[in-house]
C-alpha cells in the first residue's frame, strides 16, 4: 500500500471535519424552549387540534390550509366540535395570529432553536410586537 | 402516541373533503376510520358572494379625467399592499390607467372623437375565459377558479415570468425587489408579496369571500359593476344588454371578462 | 477517465484557474442578486425576460448543433466524423449545463424551482423544456462517456448505447423546437408568433453549433497533439454553409410576410430592431452588425477558395458565431417585448451585474468543456499512440 501515512492523515482530518458540529457544541446543549402562550390562547385552551399535534403538525396544517384557502376558496375550519377558525395566518381575530399575537415569543423562539426560517413573514404581516413593559 | 395519531388523522381529514393536493395524506385519512370522532370540516363563508362566471362592466361615460380614476386605483392598491416603486421599470400595477390607443390597440384610429381620444381608461387583469397565463405557468401557481377568477398562488410562484410573456394585456407585474419598504401604509388584513414573484389583480377574491364587493367597485360611485355573466338577471347582464360594450383584443380569443361601455 | 483531467501542464492549469476566477466573480454577483432580487438586472415590467433567457435560447441551439457531427456518423455511416463525434457530444453537455444555469439565474425564487416537478403541468411548454433539456444532458453524458471509454479500451461500445445514440439524434432538434415553442405559442407577441420560429432556431443552431466546433477543432489542433482532421473541418464547413444560408432565407421569409402584410403588431418589433421605434433604437447597430456578419460569412463560405483556406474559415466562423449570437442572444428576446402589448416602448440593456453573472455561467460551461475535451483529446492521443508521456508510466 502506497502513501499509508497520507491516507491515515487524510482520514483523521476528514473524520474531524465531519464530526465538527458535535464536538463544537459539546456541553453547550440548551434545553428546548417552550413557546409562550398569549393570555387569549391560554383562555381558549385548545387550538385547531390538540397541543401535541399542533407542535408536530402545524407546518403541514398551514400548508394544507393555504391551498384550501387560495385554491378552493374555503376559508373556515370547523373542528367538528362546533368551534370554527378563520383559516388564515394573519387576517383578523380568528386567524392564527389573532390569537397567538406575539410572534417573537410564540413562533420565533422554537424556530430559532430549530434553526428553521420559514418565509411566512416575508409576506404576511406579523401582529405588532408588544413592548416588554406592556407585557409586565 | 395513539392520541396524537388520531388527531393527525383529523388534520388529514381535511384532504378527504376533496382538496386532493396531498395524496400521501389521503392514504392516512382513509386507513383509519374512527367513526365516533367528530370530523373536521372546511367550507366557505355563508356571506360570500358567488357567481357562475364573474365579470366586470366599466362605464367609461361616467369618467371625465384622470382625477376620477385616481381614488379607484388608490383604493385597490392600498387594500392590496401594492408598493409604489421609484423606478418605473420595477413598477407594480394591479389597476392603472392608459389612453384609448394603448388600451384598445386594435381599434385605434386617428380621427376618433375628442372625448375618447383624451379619456383615460382603467386597465386591469381581464380574468380571461381561456387565460394564456394559466396555460403557460409551469407550476399551476396561476390558475383559473371555477367561478372564472384567475388567481395567483404567491406561495408557489417560482418567478419564471412565463405568464408575463404570455399575457397579451400586460396585466402582470413582477417583484424585482422586496416591495415592503415601498408600501406607505400596510394593510394588515392582506399579505404583501416577497421579491421574485409575479402578481396581478385578484378580482378582490378575499373580499368576495366575506361578502364584500371588490374595492374598485366600491370606490367607483357606480361606474364599475361586477356580477355573474352567466345569470341573465344579473346587473352586469342588464348593462351589457342595454349598452354598446367593447373588450380588449377580442380577436385573440382569450375571452376577457372585463367589458367597457364607451 | 476523469483522472486525465488532473494531469496537465502549466498552461492548462492557468486556464482552469482563470475560468474559476471568472466563475467566482459571477457567483459572488449572483449571491447579490439572490439577496436583492432581479432588480439588479436591466429587466423591467415590460421587458420581463432579458440576457439570461436570451443566452439560454442561443445555447440550446449550440447544444442541438452538436448533432450535426453525430448524425452523419451514425445515420449515414460517414466514418470521417468518427474522430470528432465525441467533441459534438461533449460540447452539447457543456452547452446544456449552461442553459440550465441560465434558467436558474433567471428565476425570481430559485429555491422553489423544484415546484416544476412537485406540481407537474404538462400544459406548460416550460415543463417540457425542463424534460427535454435534462434528457438531452443525460443522453449525451451516457453516450459520450461510454463511446469514449470503449475507444480507450479498443473495443466496440456496448450494444445498448446505439438506441440511445439514435434517440439523441431525434432529441437534438426536439430541444430547440420546444425552446421555440416557448415563444411562438404566445398570443399578443407578434414578433415570435410565427410558425417559422422553430425552423429558424434550428437553422441558426446548425450554423452556430458546427461553426463553434470548427473553431474548437482548430484550437485543439494547435494546443494538443491530436488533429481532428482537414476533411472533418471541411465537411463541417459545408454543413455550416447550408445552415447559415437557410437561416438567412427563413429570416427573409419572415421579413416578407411581416412587411408585405403590414400588420403593425407583427411589424413594429422588426422596425424597432432594425430602424428604431418612437426614437428608441439601442439595438439597431447591433442588428445590422449581425446581418453584415451573416451575409459576409455566407459569401466567404460559398466561395470554395475562402472556405478551404483554414485561416479564412476560422475568421468566417468567428463572425458567423457572433452574428447568430447577436441575432438570438440580443435581438430575439428583447425584440419580442418591444413594443409591449400596449404598444409602449421600454428599452432593455443588460446591466453590469447581469453581464458578470452571464460571464460566470459561460466560464462554468467553458470549464466543463475544457475538462471534457482534455479527457477526450488525451484518450485520442493515447489510442493513436502519438503521446510520449505514456512511455514513462
Amino acid at each position: 500500500m502506497y502513501d499509508k501515512n497520507k491516507i491515515v492523515a487524510g482520514l483523521v482530518i476528514f473524520v474531524a471535519i465531519v464530526t465538527f458540529p458535535f464536538w463544537y457544541n459539546l456541553g453547550n446543549a440548551s434545553s428546548a424552549p417552550e413557546p409562550k402562550l398569549s393570555e387569549k390562547a391560554k383562555a381558549a385552551k385548545e387550538c385547531v387540534v390538540p397541543k401535541e399535534s399542533m407542535k408536530s403538525e402545524h407546518m403541514r396544517i398551514l400548508d394544507l390550509w393555504r391551498d384550501t384557502v387560495v385554491r378552493d376558496a374555503n376559508r373556515i375550519y370547523n373542528t367538528g366540535k362546533g368551534k370554527t377558525f378563520n383559516m388564515s395566518l394573519s387576517t383578523g381575530e380568528e386567524s392564527c395570529t389573532g390569537c397567538h399575537d406575539n410572534k417573537a415569543e410564540f413562533c420565533d423562539k422554537c424556530h430559532n432553536y430549530a434553526s428553521v426560517d420559514p418565509y411566512c413573514w416575508d409576506c404576511h404581516i406579523a401582529p405588532k410586537e408588544k413592548k416588554p413593559e406592556e407585557n409586565k | 402516541m395513539e392520541n396524537s395519531r388520531r388527531s393527525f388523522l383529523k388534520v388529514a381529514g381535511i384532504t378527504a373533503l376533496g382538496i386532493g393536493t396531498k395524496p400521501v395524506l389521503d392514504v392516512f385519512a382513509s386507513s383509519g376510520g374512527h367513526g365516533e370522532e367528530p370530523k373536521p370540516e372546511v367550507y366557505s363563508n355563508e356571506k360570500a358572494l358567488t357567481a357562475e362566471k364573474w365579470g366586470m362592466v366599466i362605464d367609461t361615460t361616467k369618467f371625465h379625467s384622470a382625477e376620477d380614476l385616481a381614488p379607484i386605483i388608490e383604493a385597490c392598491h392600498k387594500i392590496h399592499n401594492v408598493p409604489d416603486l421609484p423606478d418605473s421599470k420595477h413598477e407594480i400595477m394591479w389597476l392603472w390607467e392608459d389612453e384609448y390607443k394603448h388600451v384598445f390597440t386594435h381599434r385605434e384610429h386617428e380621427l376618433i372623437n375628442d372625448r375618447i381620444k383624451h379619456l383615460p381608461f382603467l386597465v386591469l387583469c381581464n380574468h380571461c375565459e381561456k387565460p394564456a397565463c394559466v396555460r403557460a405557468c409551469p407550476t399551476k401557481a396561476t390558475f383559473k377558479r371555477d367561478d372564472g377568477i384567475v388567481l395567483m398562488d404567491f406561495h408557489r410562484c417560482i418567478g419564471c415570468r412565463f405568464c408575463m410573456a404570455a399575457c397579451p394585456y400586460g396585466s402582470r407585474s413582477f417583484n424585482f425587489r422586496d416591495p415592503r419598504p415601498f408600501i406607505k401604509e400596510e394593510n394588515k388584513e392582506f399579505p404583501t408579496r416577497m421579491k421574485g414573484v409575479v402578481e396581478k389583480c385578484n378580482f378582490c377574491a378575499e373580499r368576495l369571500a366575506v361578502g364584500k364587493m371588490p374595492a374598485c367597485v366600491e370606490a367607483s360611485n357606480g361606474a364599475i359593476t361586477v356580477g355573474d355573466l352567466d345569470d341573465p338577471e344579473s346587473e352586469v347582464r342588464e348593462l351589457l344588454r342595454t349598452n354598446y360594450t367593447i373588450r380588449r383584443k377580442p380577436d385573440l380569443g382569450a375571452g376577457p371578462s372585463v367589458y367597457y361601455i364607451v | 477517465m476523469l483522472e486525465l483531467a488532473l494531469k496537465g501542464d502549466k498552461k492548462y492549469w492557468g486556464w482552469v484557474i482563470a475560468l474559476l476566477a471568472v466563475i467566482g466573480v459571477g457567483f459572488a454577483v449572483y449571491l447579490k442578486q439572490l439577496d436583492f432580487g432581479l432588480g439588479i438586472t436591466g429587466m423591467s415590467r415590460d421587458v420581463s425576460w432579458g440576457f439570461y433567457i436570451a443566452q439560454f435560447t442561443f445555447l440550446v441551439g449550440v447544444a442541438a448543433g452538436g448533432v450535426m457531427v453525430v448524425l452523419p456518423k451514425y445515420l449515414h455511416d460517414y466514418k470521417a466524423f468518427g474522430r470528432i463525434t465525441i467533441l459534438g457530444e461533449f460540447l452539447a453537455i457543456a452547452a446544456v449545463t449552461m442553459c440550465l444555469l441560465f434558467i436558474i439565474a433567471d428565476l425570481g425564487q430559485p429555491m422553489r424551482a423544484f415546484n416544476v416537478i412537485l406540481y407537474p403541468t404538462p400544459g406548460s411548454v416550460l415543463f417540457w423544456d425542463m424534460i427535454v433539456l435534462n434528457g438531452y444532458l443525460f443522453l449525451n453524458i451516457v453516450i459520450g462517456w461510454n463511446v469514449l471509454e470503449a475507444e480507450r479500451n479498443n473495443i466496440h461500445y456496448a450494444k445498448w448505447v446505439k438506441p440511445l445514440i439514435i434517440t439523441s439524434i431525434v432529441w437534438a432538434p426536439a430541444i430547440h423546437t420546444v425552446t421555440a415553442f416557448l415563444y411562438c405559442g404566445l398570443p399578443g407577441r407578434g414578433f415570435w408568433m410565427t410558425a417559422i420560429l422553430a425552423p429558424r432556431f434550428l437553422a441558426s443552431a446548425f450554423a452556430a453549433g458546427p461553426a463553434l466546433l470548427i473553431l474548437l477543432c482548430l484550437i485543439i489542433r494547435k494546443v494538443t497533439k491530436f488533429d481532428p482532421g482537414k476533411e472533418q473541418i471541411q465537411s463541417l464547413a459545408k454543413i455550416v454553409t447550408y445552415a447559415i444560408i437557410i437561416n438567412v432565407f427563413f429570416l427573409l421569409c419572415e421579413v416578407f410576410v411581416v412587411f408585405y402584410s403590414r400588420i403593425p403588431s407583427h411589424m413594429s418589433h422588426l422596425q424597432y430592431l432594425f430602424a428604431g421605434l418612437h426614437g428608441h433604437g439601442a439595438l439597431v447597430p447591433w442588428m445590422w452588425t449581425s446581418m453584415a456578419f451573416m451575409a459576409t460569412s455566407i459569401v466567404l463560405l460559398v466561395i470554395p477558395a475562402t472556405r478551404k483556406h483554414e485561416g479564412v474559415l476560422a475568421f468566417t466562423c468567428v463572425i458567423l458565431f457572433l452574428g447568430t449570437w447577436i441575432d438570438k442572444g440580443m435581438g430575439m428576446i428583447s425584440g419580442g417585448f418591444v413594443p409591449n402589448p400596449l404598444h409602449h416602448v421600454t428599452e432593455y440593456m443588460p446591466t453590469l451585474p447581469e453581464i458578470l453573472i452571464t460571464l460566470g455561467v459561460y466560464a462554468t460551461g467553458i470549464l466543463i468543456l475544457t475538462i471534457l475535451f482534455k479527457v477526450a483529446v488525451n484518450v485520442k492521443e493515447e489510442v493513436s499512440g502519438v503521446t510520449d508521456s505514456c512511455e514513462s508510466c
